[in-house]
């Protein structure tokens, strides 16, 4: 099945194939509509970046997403709007059940948010701007155009800062990204992918593709029988009748989340007695990496390349943590599992491990890593502080961070799962009640048992045990948006404002 | 060894009454966690039973039943059903006269709101037994473990990890049979102040132990004897079997919003979660047949293989039984599981999406499958809807020990073990203690 050899990325947005690295100045702008009109006419001229390749690398960068609240101020109707998914329909805070899961309690909820923190605060419209340094205002003038003012509304514009892919804390960060299979050469098949690979079917990213399942993810289809203006639309693969509304556009997901810098690294100063090369392997433990981003685990696994040190790695080898603990920030984040666990070598070997038999006690916890991918796309925020001044008694204060931007298909499968079962579940891979130590709360558990640790196993045998561990990271803001293809964008500015069956 | 069992009283809710009833059973759940029960409340005090593993009260609806209609078959009648289930320790009689005696008037006052109970009129205890419905399968995570194992062994865990932690850099990481000695000596002297207790296990009962084994081995037995007809039926079998799987509608409606936020809205206080689920059974004999015979299946494997903390690839299921009622038209099937909803979903999915097919692609609203194990389940959006939409809101749930997954059950068994067992090699000495 290669029926997407010449792939459309002149329908996609750029952001879903490049991270737009060499364009070190950015601006993410929250917007709200104004004025409908004035807004689709800016819509339907806007330069916005698509995936095509040029010769030379491009100057700038202009991306768009919009929040279910956008697009039914701009008069999509609710029928189109209800094939989107449940979550970005609800929003990131429209139900606290969500926000339990996603750990947004306690100094995390969303109350306390500096934006999006409830329905009616989400912005209609995520605007990103990139560009080459130094090139940044002139670039927005010459986006926002002369009726810009009038079409939006400025809610607030995010802090942004490129200190060259390290995060605040002083961390190598961006190192672990799905490869996007955009040829569809690898099967999705479970009978075929044992092991961890770093490929992802496009469905993962992109709607209107097949997903890892082998499936499309539901999206809206419009009948252009009952909607002319969707002739132009793709058609859905999986309905011929029926254009796609979805096709080559994502979900974005983007959490503004503030990071404790001197906080972080005072309290391992403390921990390690202020010695500072235990401070660091404490550090590093709970990252998995060392601030140069090698990980703590070498090994090769198929759809990266060799050289690629700091992605060509599982944690098969070290089922136990003694090398990269269990609970440490990657391998929360991206376990690297396959679809069985390790071993299997023939058809009885598969048995035996369908079959649940010849396991360790605490193996197979963690499975099909592949499901739970999210492209990471995000940037920090805030001055540069190192560790070694961030220990200093004078270490300069203010507000440091990541405005973290994930894009995947299924927010629900990918991000959501992420978060809530593998980041801040106090019980991940069978660890013993601890959070993610980077960005998990510390919320204790119902019974009263305290999360605000972290172990690292220890071939030794006893753990090691960092106790009373402070929340380091906050969440600040956030939203679902939705990213749409290039067509799809066109539809959503040309639909009339007097919509038939409109929300309002 | 102490084995586990089940209850699960069920009646017909008296009309008009529905709400008031809800209104009830909320009573029993504390006040900030909605369908939690609070394990003190005065009407069914589920703290006091140190018997109980998990209970909850349900009302079991039909909300589903007009699915049926896709299949050209009228929906039966169905009215709204208490449901009262729990799992314990021991057997079934000794715990509801348990019930009867200690939660008599609260009981009373539930049940009154079911037809044909009076609260006067009834004897409460021989109302329940009237009014028990025995399951088609159970499945135990650790068939013997009892709720005070669970927490004796729980409170040892805690403690020799406080100790552990004082102790390890004055003896020395790297000291591990020096580390040992110190941790069995202060077991030793914790269990003499009564801050611990490891009691040992009850002798197996005698009956239990005769029954099990003459089904172990007579089950096989039968189906051996059998074989020759199941091979004679084979070829029709799967004729049939993959007709119906063509023809069979698919029904791909995605749950209500409200519907998912009143389900949701129990989910993820602790580490646990329970499920309820409610169905019809696929018009016609042959589905019948083949779910029943499934079922009976899985219910013979969790008894005598899957009893030692998994099924299959699972180990995040604590109990979960399924029960036929309305003459063998309708299924129920409940569990208590740890995660959240989507990762139990995504799991069963990935790690055993052929044995959900297996037990219920017989139900109306299953995704189409391939020779009963292919497909369904891994057609993602049609299950995860379908799933949810039969999932019924339970009104009170009760866990006896919160916080706690079955994998931190069988880790504390572990611990407790290490300390009994005594011949161990330094590799085992180092697994021991990095449990701890």
């Amino acid at each position: 099945m290669n029926k997407t050899s010449n792939f459309e990325f002149d329908d996609l947005q750029g952001l879903l194939r490049f991270g737009h690295g060499k364009l070190t100045d950015t601006c993410f702008l929250l917007l709200n509509i104004a004025d409908v009109d004035a807004a689709k006419q800016w819509l339907s001229a806007a330069p916005i970046t698509d995936a095509s390749t040029t010769d030379t690398l491009p100057d700038t960068a202009l991306q768009i997403a919009f929040s279910v609240e956008g697009l039914r101020t701009l008069k999509l109707r609710e029928s189109v709007i209800e094939g989107f998914s449940d979550e970005f329909i609800v929003g990131m805070t429209g139900d606290e059940s969500r926000s339990r899961r996603l750990g947004d309690v306690d100094d995390n909820t969303p109350s306390k948010w500096e934006w999006g923190g409830s329905e009616t605060a989400v912005p209609h419209v995520l605007l990103l701007l990139y560009a080459r340094q130094g090139e940044l205002d002139h670039w927005r003038t010459t986006v926002e155009g002369e009726h810009f003012a009038e079409a939006f509304h400025l809610l607030s514009q995010l802090p942004t800062q490129s200190i060259n892919d390290i995060e605040p804390f002083g961390f190598v960060d961006g190192i672990s990204q799905p490869t996007i299979d955009w040829m569809q050469k690898q099967s999705t098949d479970i009978h075929e992918r044992d092991r961890y690979s770093n490929l992802l079917a496009p469905g993962e990213m992109v709607l209107g593709y097949p997903n890892e399942y082998g499936h499309y993810t539901p999206r809206p289809l419009i009948d252009p029988q009952e909607d002319r203006l969707a002739a132009e639309l793709p058609d859905a693969e999986d309905e011929p009748r029926l254009k796609d509304l979805g096709r080559n556009g994502t979900y974005l997901v983007i959490r503004q989340l503030s990071q404790d810098v001197p906080g972080f690294w005072r309290f391992l100063d403390k921990e390690a007695a202020s010695d500072a090369d235990r401070r660091e392997q404490i550090a590093t433990a709970m990252v998995g990496r060392e601030r140069n981003g090698t990980p703590l685990i070498a090994e090769h696994i198929p759809g990266i390349a060799a050289e690629d040190h700091g992605n060509n790695f599982t944690f098969d080898l070290d089922p136990k943590g003694n090398h990269c603990p269990i609970g440490a920030h990657i391998r929360r984040a991206n376990p690297r599992t396959g679809d069985f666990p390790p071993g299997v070598t023939g058809l009885f070997s598969r048995l035996i491990k369908i079959l649940g038999f010849a396991q360790a006690p605490e193996e197979d916890l963690i499975a099909s890593s592949r499901f739970h991918r999210l492209l990471r796309r995000g940037r920090s925020y805030g001055s540069v502080l190192s560790p070694e001044d961030a220990v200093k008694p004078d270490a300069p204060a203010g507000d440091r961070g990541i405005q973290f931007i994930c894009l995947v298909a299924n927010i629900s499968r990918q991000f959501e799962f992420v978060q809530n079962a593998w980041m801040v579940n106090s019980k991940f891979g069978g660890v013993q009640n601890e959070r993610g130590p980077l960005v998990g709360h510390r919320k204790p558990l119902i019974d009263g048992q305290s999360t605000d640790h972290f172990n690292r196993p220890d071939a030794a045998g006893t753990m090691r045990t960092v106790c009373h561990l402070p929340q380091f990271v906050t969440v600040r803001g956030g939203g679902y948006f939705f990213m749409p293809g290039l067509r799809a964008l066109k539809y959503i500015a040309a639909t009339p404002t007097n919509g038939r069956d409109s929300a309002s | 060894m102490t084995p586990q069992s089940t209850f699960m009283i069920t009646a017909t809710v008296r009309v008009g009454e529905l709400k008031n009833l809800r209104t009830l059973l909320a009573s029993l759940n504390q006040e900030e966690i909605p369908g939690h029960a609070n394990p003190e409340n005065n009407l069914v005090p589920f703290g006091k039973f140190d018997r109980l593993h998990f209970a909850r009260f349900v009302i079991i609806e039909a909300k589903t039943a007009h699915e049926i209609t896709a299949f050209g078959v009228n929906p039966r009648p169905w009215r709204p059903t208490l449901a009262f289930l729990g799992d314990i320790d021991g057997d079934k009689e000794s715990f509801l006269a348990q019930l009867a005696e200690h939660a008599a008037s609260g009981l009373k006052q539930i049940f009154s709101y079911c037809e044909d109970f009076s609260e006067e009129g009834s004897d409460l205890l021989e109302w329940m037994k009237r009014h028990n419905v025995d399951q088609q399968a159970n499945y135990v995570n650790w068939i013997g473990r009892t709720v005070k194992q669970i927490h004796e062994e729980a409170a040892l865990h805690q403690s020799l990890s406080a100790y552990l932690q004082q102790i390890v850099d004055e003896v020395g990481r790297e000291n591990i049979r020096p580390l040992r000695q110190k941790l069995l000596s202060y077991v030793e002297m914790e269990k003499h102040k009564g801050r611990l207790t490891l009691t040992p296990p009850e002798p197996t009962p005698v009956g239990w132990k005769t029954k099990n084994l003459m089904h172990k081995f007579g089950v096989p037995l039968i189906l051996l004897l059998l074989s020759p007809i199941f091979l004679i039926i084979a070829p029709f079998f799967a004729i049939r079997l993959r007709m119906l799987e063509r023809s069979d509608p698919e029904l791909f409606i995605r749950p209500s919003r409200e519907h998912i936020k009143t389900l949701t809205v129990q989910e993820d206080w602790d580490v646990s979660n329970q499920y309820s689920v409610f169905g019809d059974v696929k018009p016609g004999l042959f589905r019948l047949l083949t779910f029943r015979f499934i079922v009976f299946l899985t219910d013979y494997i969790a008894r005598h293989i899957y009893n030692r903390g998994y099924l299959t690839r699972i180990k995040t299921i604590h109990f979960a039984r399924w029960v036929f009622v309305d003459n063998n038209h309708r299924v129920f099937f409940a569990s208590n599981y740890d995660g959240s909803h989507e990762s139990y979903m995504d799991d069963f999915i990935n790690k055993v999406g052929w044995g959900l097919n297996l037990l219920f692609s017989n139900g109306v609203g299953y995704p189409t499958t391939t020779w009963l194990i292919k497909d369904g389940a891994q057609r993602e959006h049609p299950f995860k809807y379908t799933q949810r939409r039969h999932q019924i809101p339970t009104e009170v749930w009760y866990k006896a020990y919160p916080g706690l997954t079955a994998v931190d059950l069988a880790r504390n068994s572990r611990i407790r073990q290490g300390i009994e067992n005594r011949q161990w090699n330094d590799a085992e000495l180092r697994e021991w203690l990095s449990l701890i």
